[in-house]
């Protein structure tokens, strides 16, 4: 039962930081589903800052994780700079943006990894391997019967996400940038008219949206893969757009739309194990974010409230 | 150089405006990836020569026996059958405003029924077996794209999501059962159906030459022309763009939107189904278990690059294939990892996406040429001050 709790948000939170990125840019009105590309992107520079510094630093050195984590998030950010030009410099359709951003970062990916690879240890695998972060539990929360399983066994990143999310959700919800950044998305001629600069807050926006899901993809690699390959790649990104739209486009609900995520899949992983299934029959288990995901769209799509403005280039001359 | 710019920018809003925004893409995607491969420190141009080798488009030094030019240029059409259904399949969506990402996966779902179900039937005769692959491919295809298309316009829900949610559960699924049931214990594989259900007709002689005819590229050629008779000719076709171009335009002169889009998600995901059972029942003729094809991501390459043309499909095919087909020979023969063919798709993707911005680009500069001709020739400002009074 408790580990259910420890690997379940284990995994939503990673999932949550990708969401809140999401979030941040479809918010400002630039549709977002180049997530998936992002967080890969992202770890593929946090993981490659990993394999280079391990030899400087020493094996096993744990400060490595938190530099992975930092290029992680500069890596990502430099990449949305492609889904930024595309969709705010060059106004093309937001959607094949996305796509596109997706595609080519699975492609940049695979090749980069293959000639970092043979460039650094001469052979050519398609994987870094990386290190699995210690963990460590908090002594007296990790006690509380029932939900002390959240506290125990905790990764290093679960710690820096939690106060980034408390950080994003003030930005958003409490300062003159986050309240011109919403209404960026729902009325950009109303920002313009306002005197503030439509386009710098949308880039702003895309680029913080490029660095939390970096982050979100380095903390999958450290902890659920141990490595990073083309593995990396499983739909994670889309989960999290799942959970954003689940969220009603709001960082509260959102939070535990990945909540619930994350215990889903340890459950049922768990569940296979308690009742001894053959490990053939994992695969069905995999299975069940995305349809649960799928279920919950059915049930809470018709009635949510995206953001007016998003999805459209910003025109100032247009009335 | 300013008259160099304007040669293309009037290109760029002439007739085969479509025609140039490509020519354009492709040579980008050239120049970048040269430069890549300079980085690299490898020779383009010999990367270049040996991606059409692969191909059978330009003969290579030697050939094993039974092999020659001809045979790759064979396997090369065969794969590049099943890629131009699948753009066919984006293009058809697209028309309608929606992304069907879901290519993949309908590809997979549709191959794995018509292999089990048709292809390991080994009694029926290849006349009948082969129209069943056919009809099951359209089935199967059809119906999965046409609950996305409901899912769509019944729950609101974002078809990007929903496909690509159903791409993974179709993955895992059907992984799931050719492990249990029909894995091959040597490849890790399913087992390999029967070749009367099979689109490529193998071991024929040509010579002496051993080769595959693919069925699958006629059929594909059929279907690019069917789907562009249907934009170009029909009521439904026109409905189709209309629905894509404005929705609520569309509600108001009576398309009955709803129908349209479901019909349109279905047709695609019919066409994908074609083209998965062109892809596992012809060029290869077993399942990877758990792996969607790269080629349903291609397919978005190859529809963004034809400019959602059905006939500039064709072409647009054989340019993306040519570097998915020739990476294996150019990767073995120059060293360089074979993932660069992603990469190179992938880029040609970018430029092809920025279509649309090249083509505004050309159109604010050709009015802006039009806007200072009629200055320079005008009478300067005091003249006209003077004319202005006389005319008062």
């Amino acid at each position: 039962m408790n580990k259910v709790f420890t690997d379940g948000l284990s995994f939503a939170l990673p999932l949550l930081i990708m969401a809140i990125g999401a979030l941040y840019s479809e918010k400002s009105g630039v549709t977002n589903l180049a997530v998936e590309g992002f967080q890969g992107v992202g770890a593929f520079f946090g993981a490659l800052a990993a394999t280079m510094l391990s030899p400087l630093l020493g094996n096993g050195n744990q400060v490595i994780i938190y530099l992975a984590i930092l290029c992680a998030a500069i890596g990502g950010a430099l990449f949305s700079c492609i889904h930024g030009l595309l969709c705010i410099r060059f106004r093309a359709n937001q959607v094949i943006s996305g796509v596109v951003i997706n595609i080519l970062s699975v492609a940049l990916t695979a090749f980069f990894t293959s000639a970092a690879n043979s460039a650094i240890n001469g052979t050519a695998s398609n994987k870094f391997v990386l290190d699995v972060s210690t963990r460590f539990s908090i002594p007296l929360l990790s006690g509380i019967p029932w939900i002390g399983g959240l506290f125990t066994d905790m990764y290093p990143f679960e710690i820096i996400i939690t106060v980034l999310l408390i950080v994003m959700w003030y930005l958003m919800n409490r300062t003159k940038f986050g309240m011109r950044l919403q209404a960026c998305g729902e009325n950009p001629q109303a920002v313009d008219a306002a005197g503030a600069n439509v386009t710098r807050i949308r880039w702003t926006a895309v680029v913080i949206s490029g660095a939390l899901s970096g982050i979100g993809g380095i903390c999958f690699a450290y902890s659920l893969l141990g490595n990073f390959s083309p593995s990396i790649y499983q739909g994670f990104g889309y989960l999290a757009i799942a959970a954003m739209i689940f969220g009603n486009w709001n960082i509260g609900p959102t939070i535990l739309a990945c909540l619930f995520f994350g215990l889903a899949k340890s459950g049922g992983l768990q569940l296979c194990i308690a009742v001894q299934l053959p490990s053939k029959y994992t695969d069905l288990f995999l299975m069940l974010p995305y349809v649960l995901t799928l279920l919950i769209l059915v049930f809470f799509s018709k009635r949510n409230h995206p953001p007016k403005a998003a999805g459209e280039p910003w025109d100032k001359s247009k009335r | 150089m300013k008259t160099k710019k304007l040669f293309l920018a009037r290109r760029l809003t002439g007739k085969y405006a479509a025609l140039w925004v490509s020519v354009l893409a492709i040579l980008l995607m050239f120049v970048t990836a040269g430069i890549l491969l300079l980085l690299i420190g490898k020779n383009p141009l010999t990367a270049l020569k040996s991606f059409l080798q692969g191909c059978g488009m330009i003969a290579k030094e030697k050939y094993g026996g039974g092999s020659g030019m001809l045979t790759d240029l064979l396997d090369f059409l065969n794969y590049l059958a099943p890629m131009i259904l699948a753009s066919l399949a984006f293009i058809t969506a697209f028309k309608a405003g929606l992304f069907n990402i879901g290519i993949s996966g309908q590809m997979l779902l549709a191959g794995f029924a018509a292999t089990v179900l048709i292809g390991y039937n080994k009694e029926l005769t290849a006349a009948a077996a082969r129209p069943m692959v056919l009809l099951i491919g359209l089935a199967v295809g059809g119906l999965t794209g046409a609950l996305v298309g409901y899912l769509k316009y019944r729950f609101n829900i974002h078809e990007v999501v929903s496909t690509i949610m159903l791409n993974y559960i179709i993955s895992y699924l059907t992984g799931f059962m050719i492990n249990n049931n029909y894995v091959d214990m040597m490849t890790r594989n399913s087992k390999v159906c029967s070749p009367q259900a099979r689109l490529t007709l193998t071991n024929v002689m040509i010579g002496d030459l051993k080769c595959k005819i693919p069925l699958a590229l006629i059929i594909a050629i059929l279907i690019a022309v069917l789907v562009s008779f249907l934009f170009r000719k029909t009521v439904f076709g026109f409905e189709i763009k209309a629905v894509g171009q404005n929705r609520r335009c569309s509600e108001y002169t009576g398309i009955r939107v709803n129908r349209t889009i479901l019909l349109s998600m279905g047709l695609s995901g019919a066409i994908a189904g074609l083209a998965g059972v062109a892809y596992y029942l012809g060029y290869t003729n077993s399942i990877v278990p758990k792996a969607l094809p790269g080629m349903g991501y291609d397919s978005i390459s190859v529809a963004l690059l034809g400019s959602g043309a059905p006939i500039g499909s064709i072409f647009a095919g054989v340019v993306v294939s040519v570097f998915q087909q020739g990476a294996n020979y150019m990767s073995s023969s120059l060293g360089v990892a074979k993932e660069i063919a992603s990469l190179i798709t992938g880029i040609l993707l970018l430029f092809a996406a920025c279509g649309n911005y090249m083509r505004y680009h050309a159109e604010r500069r050709m009015q802006q040429a039009a806007d200072s001709r009629p200055k320079a020739s005008a009478p300067a400002p005091e003249d006209r001050e003077a004319r202005g009074v006389k005319e008062l």
